[in-house]
């Protein structure tokens, strides 16, 4: 069976100047149908590009990447949109909804551009709203809504396309921690359903709830395996902490 | 997905009003003037050829200085050449002036009458209602009849004049035939007229030349072949072009007409300025637009946005704020063209052309001057996109 996400020595390398920063350092990386991967890493590590590869957002400088077997490379914007359109669904820190659209007309923004007909679209993107419990919501605006609310209306757009993969970068990063926490149990539903999740975080009692964790440090991979295994993760969660605020500080600097 | 487009760019509009009206109000005003100066000069010009057909176009005047008696354009001349070029030529009417008092009960009423050939009535374009025009037998005979308009005969003769008597300056004069209103029947108009065998109006003015011919071609096109054989004889029996003038209608009509159109021309290349600055307004918003909503645009081309849609999404968004000033100015325009045209008693009215020449120029504004901050949006790079606030 082919895997869903594979890359293999992938480098993302930004120019500036006469310095070049190696945000992604050779990594390789399998991600099979049904998992849930939770990429982890302190800021500045590279978990945003390596999401943004995946995600067909940007494309690698160096390796190859294919999602469902099938190689992105030199695609055109209009070929990658294309592909994030049937295969991908975001979810974003910041929700990134349009606030002057309702949020149903938020959910229906990924069918709209699947060129799928108005009534078809309504019909799906009130099905997914109510798989967030927030059907009731669909004539109100984004800014009405409460951040979890928020975060909900922005996963249920993810899904409404019925993608391959779901791809959360810091889903949780803008929530206090008990929304937060409500929404990593609405995805690991989501999983047990059979979704595949990858989710970026910085925070290793987020992390915790994934199935398996792929640690990032300075664009490489340096632990690849399931939670058990992770010696971070095991500490903090065995110690039944949230993130530590000082790894968000040796982050910054 | 062209709908869905439609609403996006009409809620995007609408949930900046001021602002939509302001980058609007360049259209509207250039819209106005275009529509408004449009239909004024397109009004200007169908009165000045209304006036123009009225004597019919295809008319050429000719006057000979009366001073010298050596000086002198004889009829026959002008008769032969009449018979010798029936293509050119349609026909010619000798034109004497002779003035003329009516007596209407007590009052002497002061007219006017006109000695004309048997030609003269057909050529003018007259109808005759009742009776008969002026004939070859009554210019060669000198008879003393005439025929006049529905003015003279509802004034003098309550309607009922065939075969009654007109007191022309004392003379009588049998009315022979009315013609058929032309005009309104009041004063002055072209129904206000007296027309006598030139014969007649000759000896009454103790002339014995003709110093006035109307000549009319075959056609417009023929006019200035026309011209040319009528000026060839003056030149001919009178030599010195002093002494003669032969002007065409059409020659007066056509420079009036693009005086008239270079005037129309003008105002609206000033007008089409403002509808470039206006269209440039219209840019200036859209790549502001394009910048506070990159987010936006990141989120959509996330979500599968293609080039085409993010481009058509501002097209449409300056096409509308383009049209729907067009819209504006069209019906502003149109008030201020019928206003004016009251007030100048013309029949001003936009026409059904100048309507959708501008509705589709606003339209091609906002496409043409919309294009290039659509184009910047639909090229923006997702990921910087998204991170952009
Ligand atoms: N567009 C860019 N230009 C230059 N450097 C970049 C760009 N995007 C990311 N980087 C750099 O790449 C590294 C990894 O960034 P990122 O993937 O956003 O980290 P993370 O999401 O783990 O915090 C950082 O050092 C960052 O400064
Ligand atoms: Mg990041």
């Amino acid at each position: 069976m082919t895997p869903l996400v594979e890359l293999k020595d992938v480098y993302k390398i930004y120019k500036m100047g006469d310095t070049s920063v190696h945000a992604l350092d050779g990594i390789s990386l399998t991600i099979e149908k049904g998992e849930f991967v939770a990429i982890v890493g302190q800021s500045g590590s590279g978990k945003s590009t390596c999401m943004n590869i995946i995600g067909c957002l940007d494309v690698a400088t160096k390796g190859t990447y294919k999602l469902n077997g099938r190689r992105i490379g030199n695609y055109s914007q209009d070929e990658l949109a294309e592909i994030r359109n049937k295969m991908l669904g975001f979810i974003f820190q910041q929700y990134n909804l349009i606030p002057k659209l309702t949020v149903l007309e938020n959910v229906q923004l990924p069918l709209l551009y699947a060129g799928m007909r108005e009534s078809e679209q309504r019909a799906r993107a009130l099905a997914s709203l109510e798989r967030v419990g927030l059907k009731a919501k669909a004539g109100n605006y984004p800014s009405q809504l409460s951040g979890g609310q928020q975060q909900r209306v922005s996963i249920a757009r993810a899904l409404a396309g019925e993608p391959s993969v779901i791809l959360a970068d810091e889903p949780t990063g803008a929530l206090d921690s008990r929304t937060g926490r409500e929404v990593m149990m609405f995805l690991q539903k989501l999983n047990r359903e059979g979704n595949t999740i990858i989710l970026v975080t910085h925070d290793n009692s987020i992390a915790a709830r994934a199935k398996r964790i792929v640690r990032i440090t300075d664009g490489r991979i340096v632990y690849d395996g399931p939670v058990e295994g992770d010696v971070t993760v095991m500490q903090m969660h065995g110690a039944g902490e949230e993130a530590p605020e000082d790894e968000k500080a040796k982050g910054a600097t | 997905m062209l709908w869905k487009c439609f609403k996006m760019a009409i809620n995007s509009v609408i949930s900046n009003k001021m602002r939509s009206l302001l980058t609007m109000l360049g259209i509207i005003i250039g819209i106005t003037a275009v529509i408004s100066l449009v239909s004024l000069m397109s009004g200007l010009t169908s009165e000045v050829t209304d006036a123009f057909e009225e004597v019919g176009i295809e008319a050429i005047s000719v006057a000979v200085t009366d001073r010298a008696d050596t000086i002198e354009l004889p009829v026959e001349h002008v008769d032969e050449l009449a018979q010798k070029y029936p293509d050119i030529i349609q026909g010619y009417s000798p034109s004497v002036t002779m003035p003329a008092y009516i007596k209407d009960g007590t009052e002497s009423v002061m007219s006017s009458a006109t000695g004309v050939n048997e030609q003269y009535i057909d050529l003018y374009g007259y109808k005759i209602e009742y009776g008969r025009g002026i004939t070859y037998i009554d210019v060669e005979r000198m008879q003393k009849v005439c025929v006049i308009g529905t003015y003279i005969a509802k004034e003098f003769f309550d309607g009922d004049a065939l075969g009654k008597t007109l007191q022309i300056t004392g003379t009588p004069y049998k009315v022979v035939g009315i013609i058929e209103e032309r005009s309104d029947s009041e004063k002055d108009s072209d129904d206000d007229c007296i027309y006598v065998p030139y014969t007649v109006a000759a000896h009454t003015v103790h002339s014995s030349k003709i110093s006035r011919y109307i000549v009319y071609a075959t056609n417009q096109e023929t006019v200035e072949a026309a011209e040319t054989l009528i000026e060839q004889l003056c030149d001919k029996d009178i030599g010195d072009d002093d002494y003669y003038t032969v002007i065409a209608m059409k020659a007066i009509a056509e420079s009036l007409t693009s005086i008239l159109d270079s005037m129309g021309a003008v105002l609206i290349a000033i007008a089409a300025i403002s509808l470039v600055v206006a269209g440039i307004g219209i840019m200036n918003i859209m790549l502001v637009s394009v910048t506070e909503r990159t987010r936006e645009i990141g989120i959509r081309k996330s979500l599968g946005a293609k080039q085409r849609d993010i481009l058509s999404q501002f097209i449409m968004e300056a096409g509308m704020l383009s049209c729907i000033g067009g819209v504006i100015g069209i019906a502003f325009g149109s008030l201020l063209a019928v206003g004016a045209g009251k007030l100048l008693d013309m029949n001003v009215l936009p026409t059904p052309a100048s309507i959708i020449v501008s509705f589709t120029v606003s339209a091609a504004i906002g496409v043409f001057f919309g294009f290039m901050p659509a184009k910047k949006a639909a090229e923006l790079n997702p990921i910087d996109a998204l991170r952009y606030d």
